[in-house]
């Protein structure tokens, strides 16, 4: 249903598939991982002392200002991408339905896209959207490590912001966790995976673009694929 | 029935007890409004401490020793407001503590007993340390029994446990790892009263004071957070009420232990410090009458009141270590790492790639 495999779609055609909402949630999040990989990494190692009064620099207050903030836009927007994926088409769903991992065609998919990628496939398949490996890895990093982040993250908020966060959040985030210290190496151990999903993320992307029969860069600009 | 209305007629109230230790009726007055105060109670509070005191029968505390150092007992034996004198001969009757007790041997023994019998279910059992497990609990003897038994015993006729410091609470450094004795915490043993945890290595004096004072005079327990510890001491960070925390949020670090920022009071999170992750009122409250704590003196907080706080790498490194690995690695250089290989194999596979596409074409080219 929700994975389309080869064929179905003839070369030269055009299909609608990310829809506004979740093109502007794509690139909103993007920014939003930026500012908070560049920011997380400065609250746990911070920049070299400024000199002069305290009372004169804001330094660490700024860059945990941007992070919050950040954090707060990136979940606001998880949540509100959560119900595009109830109410948009059905590649909006895609990202927030678990991979059907007793589907055997789907493994089967995933095999030959890992085989495409170790060179052994001539061609890969052609999918209206995303194919089993990148649903796999989105799955996990985004959908999972996304919310992961939210959760630990707002459970470390609240800590110092105290309040809702802290309800919602700290009160059982950091006693599942033990205590606060296992809940600030999980969230910058998270914190690299998703870095180091956006490294492959954005370089499969690219390399799918230039070789595989369909568009991939231009389809979450524009929002159309076309095939080849 | 005539035994037990002898029992009845034996248990004084405080007030009493007072008055029997040639306390003034002054003196226990103001010792109530002092204490009323070092609570953060209004000032209405102080009569019905008065009044709770002078008309609640007294409740006895017995205070067990397990696996540990004693550095509790130090530490609340040097408790200022209120004072360990005021607590210990007025307002806690406790009856049996073997480290500050006179009598020792079967006399010492026996008062455990006393107590357990005169008042079943209705006296308060601190424990200092933990038992061990490991070997049927022959790491530690008390009275010639594992200290387990004792302790399983004593606590079935108890109304509420306070678990005192860290060891009590989660562990602490018998409980590290390869933990050999199976030290375990008192509420893994004891799963059927309510537990009171006041963490720390050791925990503050005056919030062992002022813990005790509480349950004693208003006969409940504080109101305690999910980890089971009094909200009132452990409800905030460290960090969060930190006198040098003006520095963190200008971004002025301690480098180096000697370095001029370290001369000036800067921020010790760089040199890392645990005030960020640590629930304890040390910054608030203080040590030795309020003259100073760790962080005042330089050196980062190490998170004694948290647990596992042995395990969880070095004191003096902001991100710590991962031990799942199995070597020493903090998060930023597993990343690193992983991010380092990604980057080489994204450029290696994209080399591939192009190769590959290249000679593809060839091929084609060829083929047509």
């Amino acid at each position: 249903m929700i994975v389309k495999t080869m064929d179905e779609t003839a070369a030269g055609a055009t299909v609608y598939v990310y829809e506004a909402p979740v093109r502007l949630w794509h690139w909103i999040s993007a920014l939003c991982i930026v500012v908070l990989a560049i920011t997380g990494y400065f609250i746990a190692s911070p920049l070299p002392s400024v000199s002069g009064e305290a009372s004169e620099h804001f330094l660490m207050g700024y860059i945990r200002f941007a992070h919050f903030a950040a954090a707060y836009i990136f979940a606001v927007g998880f949540v509100a991408r959560i119900y595009w994926a109830m109410v948009g088409n059905k590649n909006a769903r895609q990202l927030f339905v678990p991979p059907p991992v007793f589907n055997l065609d789907w493994w089967a998919g995933m095999f030959h896209e890992l085989r495409w990628y170790l060179f052994l496939e001539k061609e890969p398949r052609k999918y209206v959207g995303h194919n089993p490996l990148a649903l796999l890895f989105m799955f996990i990093a985004i959908t999972l490590g996304g919310l992961f982040m939210i959760v630990t993250g707002f459970a470390l908020y609240g800590e110092g912001a105290q309040g809702w966060s802290h309800a919602l959040f700290s009160s059982w985030v950091i006693p599942l966790f033990g205590q606060s210290q296992d809940v600030h190496t999980w969230h910058h151990m998270v914190a690299w995976g998703i870095v180091w999903f956006i490294m492959l993320h954005v370089y499969a992307a690219i390399r799918e673009d230039i070789m595989s029969p369909q568009t991939m860069v231009s389809a979450i600009i524009s929002g159309y694929r076309s095939f080849r | 029935m005539v035994s037990d209305k002898g029992a009845t007629m034996e248990i004084e109230t405080f007030y009493e007890v007072m008055r029997r230790q040639g306390i003034t009726r002054r003196s226990f007055l103001k010792f109530c409004s002092l204490t009323a105060a070092s609570l953060g109670l209004a000032p209405g509070f102080a009569p019905k401490i008065a009044h709770a005191m002078e008309t609640k029968p007294r409740t006895p505390v017995i205070w067990l020793h397990g696996l540990e150092c004693t550095c509790c007992s130090e530490s609340f034996i040097r408790s200022a407001h209120p004072l360990t004198k005021d607590v210990v001969l007025s307002m806690l009757s406790l009856d049996y503590d073997d480290t500050l007790m006179a009598a020792a041997g079967y006399q010492a023994e026996e008062i455990i007993a006393d107590i357990r019998k005169k008042y079943k279910g209705n006296f308060i059992l601190a424990v200092e340390g933990n038992p061990p497990l490991n070997e049927d609990g022959m790491y530690c003897i008390h009275g010639g029994r594992p200290f387990v038994e004792v302790l399983k015993e004593t606590a079935a006729d108890a109304k509420a446990i306070i678990s005192w410091g860290s060891c009590a609470s989660w562990g602490c450094v018998q409980a590290a790892k390869p933990n050999p004795t199976r030290a375990t915490p008192v509420h893994k043993v004891i799963t059927d009263k309510p537990i009171i945890k006041v963490p720390g290595c050791p925990p503050i004096a005056e919030v062992m004071t002022a813990v005790i004072t509480y349950m004693l005079t208003f006969d409940r327990i504080p109101e305690l957070d999910r980890q089971g510890r009094p909200k009132m001491f452990y409800g905030q960070r460290i960090h969060d009420k930190c006198y040098r925390r003006a520095h963190f949020d200008a971004g002025q670090f301690v480098e180096h232990w000697d370095d001029d920022a370290a001369r000036k009071g800067y921020c010790l999170y760089k040199m890392g410090c645990k005030g960020p992750t640590t629930y304890n009122a040390c910054s608030t409250v203080r040590w030795n009458d309020g003259v100073s704590f760790p962080i005042q003196s330089g050196h980062g907080c190490i998170g004694c009141s948290e647990d596992g706080f042995w395990d969880k790498g070095g004191f003096y490194n902001r991100v710590t270590g991962i031990h799942q690995f199995g070597i020493e690695a903090n998060a930023d250089k597993v990343g690193e790492t992983v991010a380092g290989v990604t980057g080489v194999a994204i450029a290696a596979h994209a080399a591939a790639s192009a190769l590959s596409r290249a000679r593809h074409k060839d091929q084609n080219k060829e083929g047509n």
